[in-house]
């Protein structure tokens, strides 16, 4: 068992990388993730892998693509509007069968937003990931132990489903410091699967690392069995005083934090609130919904963001039986009071349901 | 003597390229390269979309399909895992000097220990022979149907303009026109290749290409063309040749 050390989200996930095995990390500055890639410039050579700074943020994910396909525990680190440059080659990746650790330490809002902390990124990480049918476990870390956790667990998981993974944290749960146990220290071997390309003997048929749909006859439905299978395995959550609930909070991330303090708080008053924290945004956790009480009334997502991202996956895990509102702070991190008011005036029926 | 294709050529599914393109005459002599440097079991081919990955049928070696214009960025991600491997980025020209410039010269920057050949012939081929970064000045394209306009578009980009000044091992031009340059451009690729096995750096072999098809010539012409019109714009040579750092 390692000690319990002190450590900011940021760095907690850089050297959880290295521990599970990651040998290869290329980045491009971009606050509020910076801290991972001035880790890893002097940690990854000192573990013996290859660290580079790239020229920007879409070539980073193409050279991850070359590393990978060649056998490497890959990663790459950004923040929102380096993460959309990512998309190209999340799709390869994913059109590829190729495993690789991306990460997102959200910010606020869209074009430049703002560097401060945010939950903008939901619909990017879930529906987005470039052209194509791309969707990619999401990981969405609420401490900077989850964080170490979380991140051992998507290069586990990359490799299970030969599929890229996200780690989608923030801004706050990047920065802050908190006291963490990191993960036990493994090593791979480049050579570990046969599929990876490294150079082959005369007698030998060639790998050729391409878009997987050239070579299988029916990729259509080689594609939508991963994604039924991860639907089925992969669901992660965490439940709050959520069965005899009236309302439920759907949170992740610093939100969640947040929404646990007012769950504590509404229970010292006699309000029935509860929540589920996510810890899988994809495969979203609808298996969480069927704890829900015939009691429970609405529900309601606690997001920074300007718009309720998360509040249609909400409204079709509950198959739109219970309104969904949201409570959408922006830039600004939500405090308890304001979910408690929102909470208490969903019981009084004084509030809309929010339409995105 | 019996003189024939390398054994790492696969032709037996015939090849996709048009009449009288250069790409069947590129991926002969970098395969010729390769085996006459002994290093064919390590190769490893990182390959741009469009024409260059007609060359995925040809050449047996594992090999990768990168995103448009992203091959060098990724033969980079390969070399960096497999150091005692040959890694090399096969690309035209749109996606070397027009989306892929970046990755082309940052690559030459870090002087990462790879080998690039782009195939220049002054078109997006793939896609109907567009105008490309290297179409010469007047030049007719379906996107330039009046003749490229450097009022309007600028000059053909040169390579060596660019990278000339950059500390890399190797940068040469080649032209697959005629027996004489043929028999020169496999020279400055296996001279590229093997500055990467003595591990010296960056190297990098633009290799000038004929398309009849979207020059709207016939093979022959289109040989004569380069002859012409495109060497004069183009010179052949060596303009970096570093023998030792």
């Amino acid at each position: 068992m390692n000690e319990e050390i002190l450590m900011k989200g940021n760095e907690a996930l850089a050297e959880a990388a290295i521990r599970a095995g990651c040998n290869f990390y290329v980045g491009y500055p971009i606050t509020p993730q910076n801290e991972i890639l001035e880790y890893m410039c002097w940690r990854m050579e000192q573990a013996g892998g290859e660290f580079i700074q790239s020229e920007s943020e879409l070539a980073a994910v193409n050279i991850l693509l070359g590393a990978a396909a060649a056998g490497a525990r890959g990663m790459i680190s950004s923040s929102g509007p380096g993460f959309s440059l990512f998309q190209e080659g999340i799709s390869y990746l994913v059109a590829g069968d190729i495993p690789a650790v991306i990460v997102d330490v959200a910010r606020y809002g869209s074009g430049i937003g703002e560097i401060s902390q945010g939950q903008s990124d939901y619909k990017l990480v879930t529906c987005g990931n470039g052209h194509g049918d791309s969707q990619l476990i999401v990981l969405t870390p609420a401490s900077v132990q989850e964080t170490a956790d979380l991140t051992a667990l998507a290069f586990e998981l990359a490799e299970k489903y030969r599929h890229p993974v996200i780690i989608l944290s923030d801004a706050a749960i990047g920065q802050m410091m908190e006291p963490v146990v990191l993960p036990e220290e493994t090593h791979v071997d480049i050579d570990r699967d046969e599929w990876t390309v490294k150079g082959c003997r005369s007698e030998d048929k060639p790998r050729l690392i391409t878009n997987l749909f050239y070579y299988i006859d029916d990729y259509d439905s080689f594609l939508r069995s991963k994604y039924e299978a991860m639907r089925e395995n992969e669901q992660r959550w965490e439940s709050v005083c959520v069965e005899d609930a009236e309302v439920v909070i759907v949170a992740y991330g610093i939100s969640s934090r947040i929404s646990r303090e007012a769950v504590r708080e509404a229970r010292a008053m006699g309000i029935r609130l509860g929540m589920i924290r996510l810890i899988t945004a994809f495969p979203f956790p609808e298996k969480a919904f069927e704890q829900i009480g015939g009691c429970c009334k609405a529900l309601v997502t606690v997001e920074m963001s300007a718009i309720g991202q998360l509040a249609d996956d909400v409204r079709l895990a509950v198959k739109c039986s219970r309104p969904v509102y949201s409570v959408c702070t922006g830039i600004r991190v939500p405090e308890s009071g304001e979910i408690l008011d929102k909470v208490k005036s969903i019981l009084c029926k004084q509030t809309e349901e929010a339409r995105i | 003597m019996i003189y024939k294709a390398p054994e790492r050529i696969a032709y037996t599914d015939g090849h996709g390229f048009c009449p009288g393109c250069g790409h069947g005459i590129a991926i002969r002599i970098i395969g010729e390269a390769l085996q006459e440097l002994e290093v064919e079991e390590s190769t490893i081919a990182v390959v741009d979309v469009a024409c260059c990955y007609l060359a995925f049928d040809n050449w047996q070696y594992d090999s990768i399909m990168a995103a448009h214009g992203r091959p060098v960025a990724t033969a980079v991600g390969v070399k960096r895992v497999r150091k005692d491997n040959t890694v090399f980025a096969y690309l035209g020209d749109g996606a070397a000097y027009s989306i892929g410039i970046a990755e082309t010269l940052h690559a030459a920057v870090r002087n990462e220990n790879i080998t690039v050949i782009t195939v220049n012939n002054g078109v997006f081929g793939m896609t109907g022979g567009q105008m490309a970064p290297t179409t010469l000045d007047g030049q007719r394209t379906s996107s330039t149907p009046q003749g490229r306009d450097p009022a309007k578009v600028g000059h053909p980009i040169h390579v060596e303009n660019i990278m000339g000044g950059l500390d890399i091992a190797y940068l040469a031009r080649g032209a697959l026109n005629s027996v004489a340059n043929v028999r020169k451009a496999k020279s400055y690729v296996k001279k590229a290749f093997m500055k990467q096995r003595q591990g010296m750096g960056y190297s990098y072999v633009e290799l000038l290409s004929p398309c009849p098809t979207n020059w709207g010539l016939e093979p022959v012409e289109a040989l004569k063309h380069i002859d012409d019109e495109v060497l004069k714009v183009y010179p052949v040579g060596e303009f970096i040749n570093r023998e030792e750092r």
